[in-house]
């Protein structure tokens, strides 16, 4: 963490693209290592040992979601997967498979760079170890020391699946859980299929912490796909 | 008519008949390209016939040709077997019957190994039973079928069609059968339909005169088993040799001749150019009628003429016995097997439909069998003969005699014979009880009532049970009244002679009228029967005319069949698909490989086979083709319990039936046919009504997001940075809108296509509606929009990202529809079993009269400037409909629009919330 930006590895099959990425990464100070085909990203990743992974799915020599679950074997750095697949399935697959966000095409720079501010800091946060005590996003503050949650200073009473589930999105604030993801963490890893269990108890959750519950603000729904807690500090 | 006719083909006469020529370009054709029949003829055995052909197997073998033996029988002769060493022999397959150990031709095995000529002794030769077929001669048509099938299919395979080449001897020949067995006395059972012969492409003759043979045998060179030997003891005459000789030579030369008329006609050598024969022969149950089509055959294949069978069903006042129509039955088999046409007529007088049928199908000849009845029963009746000749104007009568043979087998002992003791104590009783009342009343009663009252009891019991029973009532009266009523009584004496005379007429009337009433019954039951097909025949077409597709076509056909029969039924309709289940089945029926071979069989021949036919006749199921002219429909099949539960009338129905459904089959394929028309044409119309639109909307954004790319490639030195900064918001803007439309194209033909198969969650309406607001918050800005959704709104079982695509569409439209601060409602309840959700605004409203419209494709609110194809509500639709809902559009009093979508509640919604906090 020098004067230099973090190291980006771009794996994308397509010039415009890379080119686009490239133009926009290097104008915000990132550095970059471009890698067109399943292959050479392993390579690229295993030299270079990047902090980040641009990972799209459609590559000529094999399928993205395969590259994104050997590189989870051993490589730590966050991966953004970008595709032009805009099914749920595919999104979900790609983050179940170990992605840590995804954006589908077209997208613009400035959601790009949002996520991946977002997971740069995980990946800090997780390396450093230091666990925060007090997650803030604008009005509601959780108090993970004193199991306490607050919405514009008023204290909140949860019950343990609602302080679970609003606990989970906080520590990965900005970032999508999967319904599965979510399931496996608050009920254990049997439940995996249930997904509607989480819906009934986001309703309940959102009705406490959102201030107009038909307009949720803090956390938002990924149609088909999951839960995000929006970060307002990005 | 038959003289315009006449008149027609003397004009005609030195030009050949078109149609014959067509046919005869058509059948060299064919012969061109199908494999090649040969067969080597001989008269009697051991005149070499196998010999000969194994020796022109070798000389087409060391000209390359590819021959194989399928099969040959050297009867352990030397110098035959000697002649089968360096040919190769394809293996024959041993089938096991009754304990016999027996070798047959391996039909698959031939058709695999596919050579250019097989080789097959014995034509007539009667194949063990579980071969495919009945007899070899079947084989060898289903060899060349399957050449000529495959010729059909795949011309390049021609050159590899297998010929075929065969022994027969002249006393197997079907049409000379009588006259062999007039001859020599012995009648072969063995014989092969002439039809055979005459597809045979060229016929080899093998000959030695009779001496050479009879001294052949002599020398043992001809083998004959013991067996044989007893058989054929007096077959080896030479007076039998020397007509076999005669006969085998004069049905060579007939194809010889017949050849050179061909060949005459072809090159429209004139010479004599007779109107084209036909042959009516009339057949009846006798089996002397068998002679008289064998017959007719004879002087058809003699003139080259078609010939009719024809019969005519009897009035209703005399129906033919179940005896006369099983003989009746096989006589017309006979006659369809020797390549003739049935005809079957109705009529009060036999002469006159038979003479009727005759001049409107220009028959120019007529048989008939010679009488064999006494004379004076023409005198009573009038004589069929007489009459034919008489009103027959210009066409010839032959009389022929028609051998019987030996006597028809006596038919087996029925009901009828064996004593019916129920019914002769019936008629005792209705005899005794006239006695007993007579006798309690013979003082007031006179000698004429009690005539009376016995005549009476007699008729009862005739109209009650058979002839017999009544004949014994008449017997048992006449005794009674001579011992009860006639002085003396209690004896069987008579004083008055005049008495006999009272006897005698007391018989006669009860016999006559136990005829009468007989006849009476018998009347009935035929009437009764005909009833019952003719009511299944109209409850047929009444259920066929209701028959919307193939498949309950398919299903009226069976149920009819099997109803009539009281048996199983199949109709098979498809025949890729045999191997599967039947398209139909009603009641049990089986269906193994062996029935799938007969389907597959009568799909291809269009002939019926199975059980009671010829073809395949070890299966349990009856087939017979449901066919359009030359096309195979589908299959009907019947599993009854035994052969004969399917007479000649049954074999009719089946027919009528069959016909039938061949015509609604063809109705629904054609109505089938017309709805897919009209689908595709719509589907066009939609297709060029979505690229006009879609191009136009497409290239817009693409448009202005190439201007605005060039103009700030080429001029950016010149622009202003707030016109740069114009350019640069239009094509972010414009890629955007280009973005959402794809997006909206490519849901909308998930939806079209059908294929959409919807994942299913539960999930809370809350979710869906939020998450579309918080997508569209930068579109609803500022606007306010009120949410009310009931407590008692359950959660619903839909898929969530098309739901919300509902919404998100809906609010796009408002959106779009409506000025920037009109607030926007989204109101959810319960309405019994739906729920119905309603997204309204405040704007402007819908256009009067088109609110049915707005979910049309390509439909736009008629406002300018507003852009987009107008496939937002269209795919709202799609969705609500693939989730079995409504949705509806409708203005809202007080102003604006408002939507409402209606979901049914579905059932089996999970609960368990507590189970689920206790789990954590």
């Amino acid at each position: 963490m020098s004067e230099a930006g973090p190291l980006v590895l771009v794996v994308e099959d397509e010039p415009q693209m890379r080119r686009f990425i490239r133009a926009s990464l290097t104008a915000h100070g990132y550095r970059l290592v471009e890698a067109e085909t399943a292959a050479e990203a392993h390579r690229m990743a295993t030299s270079h040992n990047p902090e980040l992974i641009l990972l799209d799915l459609g590559l000529p020599d094999g399928d993205g979601l395969e590259v994104t679950r050997a590189l989870r074997e051993w490589c730590v750095a966050p991966i953004i997967v970008i595709s032009a697949r805009g099914r749920e399935e595919d999104k979900v697959d790609a983050l179940d498979a170990g992605a840590d966000d995804y954006l589908t095409k077209p997208f613009g720079v400035k959601e790009l760079l949002a996520r991946m501010r977002v997971a740069l800091r995980h990946a800090s946060t997780r390396q450093n170890g230091a666990s925060v005590q007090v997650l803030e996003f604008g009005d509601l503050k959780v108090d993970l020391t004193r199991r306490e949650v607050r919405v514009a200073g008023a204290e909140v009473h949860l019950t343990p699946i609602e302080y679970k589930l609003l606990v989970l999105l906080a520590q990965n604030a900005g970032k999508v859980m999967t319904h599965r993801q979510i399931l496996r963490e608050v009920w254990g890893p049997q439940q995996s299929n249930q997904a509607h269990y989480v819906r009934v108890h986001m309703a309940e959750l959102r009705k406490k912490i959102e201030a107009d519950p038909a307009r949720p603000k803090v956390i938002v729904t990924e149609p088909g796909v999951g839960y995000r807690l929006r970060d307002q500090q990005l | 008519m038959v003289d315009s006719k006449l008149a027609d083909s003397r004009s005609d006469e030195n030009r050949p008949d078109p149609d014959a020529l067509l046919e005869r370009v058509a059948a060299s054709e064919a012969r061109a390209s199908r494999a090649k029949l040969k067969v080597f003829f001989g008269f009697a055995p051991g005149v070499g016939k196998t010999y000969a052909m194994l020796e022109s197997a070798h000389r087409l073998e060391r000209a390359g040709v590819d021959v194989v033996i399928g099969c040959v029988e050297t009867h352990g002769r030397k110098e035959t077997a000697e002649l089968v060493r360096g040919l190769e022999v394809l293996p024959l397959r041993v089938v096991t019957h009754r304990g016999a150990r027996l070798e047959e031709l391996d039909l698959d095995l031939a058709l695999r190994r596919r050579p250019k000529i097989l080789l097959l002794d014995e034509l007539a030769h009667t194949n063990a039973p579980g071969s495919l077929h009945k007899k070899r001669h079947q084989d060898v048509l289903d060899l060349l079928a399957h050449v000529k099938k495959r010729h059909q299919d795949v011309l390049d395979l021609l050159a590899h069609g297998i010929d075929v080449h065969t022994t027969l001897n002249v006393q197997h020949v079907e049409s000379l059968n009588d006259v062999v067995a007039q001859v020599t006395t012995v009648r072969v059972r063995e014989t092969v339909p002439d039809a055979i012969l005459d597809r045979a492409d060229e016929i080899e003759l093998v000959d030695i005169p009779p001496d050479e043979l009879l001294r052949r045998l002599k020398e043992g060179k001809v083998y004959l088993s013991e067996q044989a030997t007893r058989a054929l003891d007096h077959f080896f005459k030479r007076g039998n040799l020397l007509a076999l000789r005669e006969l085998a030579l004069r049905r060579t030369a007939d194809r010889v001749d017949k050849e050179m008329l061909a060949y005459r006609e072809e090159n429209a050598i004139e010479s004599t150019w007779a109107a084209g024969e036909r042959i009516l022969v009339c057949v009846s149950p006798s089996p002397a009628s068998a002679s008289l089509i064998r017959g007719a055959r004879r002087m058809a294949a003699g003139l080259r003429a078609q010939w009719v069978a024809a019969y005519v069903e009897p009035s209703l006042t005399k129906p033919f016995s179940q005896l006369d129509r099983e003989r009746l039955d096989a006589n017309m088999r006979l006659a369809e097997s020797l390549g003739g046409e049935v005809a079957r007529l109705s009529g009060t007088r036999i002469s006159e439909s038979l003479l009727d049928y005759a001049r409107k199908h220009n028959v120019t000849r007529i048989l008939i069998g010679k009488p064999t009845h006494p004379r004076i029963r023409d005198r009573l009746r009038g004589s069929l003969l007489d009459e034919i000749v008489r009103a027959s104007g210009d066409i010839d009568v032959h009389v022929i005699s028609g051998d019987a043979g030996k006597p028809a087998p006596a038919p087996p002992p029925t009901n009828n014979a064996v004593a019916d003791w129920p019914a002769l104590g019936l008629a005792a009783a209705g005899v005794a009880a006239v006695t007993g009342l007579g006798w309690l009343g013979r003082d007031i009663l006179s000698s004429p009532d009690i005539i009376a009252m016995y005549l009476l009891a007699i008729m009862v019991v005739a109209t009650r049970t058979g002839r017999g029973p009544s004949v014994f009532a008449a017997f048992l009266s006449v005794l009674a009244y001579d011992f009860f009523f006639v002085a003396p009584f209690y004896t069987f004496a008579v004083s008055d002679h005049s008495h006999v005379l009272t006897f005698v007429m007391m018989f006669g009337v009860g016999a006559v009228m136990s005829g009468l009433t007989g006849r009476i019954r018998q009347q009935e039951l035929f009437a009764r029967s005909r009833e019952a097909r003719t009511a299944s025949l109209y409850a047929l077409s009444r259920d066929l005319g209701s028959a919307v597709d193939e498949v309950s076509v398919a299903w009226v056909l069976a149920k009819h069949t099997a109803e009539l029969f009281s048996c199983g039924a199949v109709v098979v309709l498809d025949r890729d698909k045999l191997a599967g289940e039947p398209t139909v089945t009603v009641r049990a029926a089986p269906y193994s490989a062996t029935e799938q071979a007969v389907v597959r069989w009568v799909f291809e021949h269009g002939r019926p086979a199975g059980l009671g036919t010829d073809t395949l006749e070890g299966a349990r199921l009856a087939c017979y083709p449901i066919r359009a002219g030359a096309e195979v429909l589908g299959v009907l099949a019947l599993a009854p319990a035994h052969v004969t539960a399917i007479s000649l009338d049954g074999r009719d129905f089946i027919e009528t039936v069959s016909r039938q459904g061949a015509l609604a089959l063809e109705r629904s394929r054609s109505a089938e046919e017309a709805k897919s028309a009209a689908l595709r044409a719509r589907a066009e119309e939609m297709r060029s009504s979505l690229l006009s639109a879609v191009s136009h909307d497409l290239r817009t954004p693409l448009a202005a997001i190439t201007g605005a790319a060039t103009t700030l490639r080429d001029d950016s030195a010149t622009l202003p940075s707030s016109e740069r900064g114009g350019l640069l918001e239009s094509i972010c803007d414009e890629a955007e809108r280009l973005e959402r439309l794809v997006g909206n194209l490519l849901d909308m033909t998930s939806l079209d296509s059908g294929g959409v198969s919807l994942k299913r969650e539960w999930i809370p309406l809350e979710e869906m509606v939020g998450s579309a607001l918080t997508r569209l918050e930068k579109k609803l800005g500022a606007r306010k929009v009120r949410t009310t959704i009931a407590p008692e709104v359950p959660l619903l079982h839909v898929e969530p990202v098309l739901f919300e695509q509902i919404f998100i569409n809906l609010l796009e439209n408002a959106c779009k529809y409506t000025p920037r601060d009109s607030p926007l409602d989204i109101d959810a309840r319960r309405e019994g079993e739906n729920v119905v959700i309603e997204v309204a605004d405040r704007g402007p409203g819908l256009p009067a009269g088109r609110e049915g419209q707005m979910f049309e494709k390509f439909v736009r609110g008629s406002h300018v400037g507003i852009r987009g194809v107008g496939l937002g509500l269209a795919i709202c639709k799609g969705i609500v409909d693939a989730h079995g809902g409504t949705i509806l559009a409708e203005n809202r009093a007080g102003g604006g629009a408002s939507f409402r979508v209606t979901i049914p509640v579905a059932a089996g919604a999970p609960g368990g919330d507590d189970a689920m906090e206790e789990e954590a």
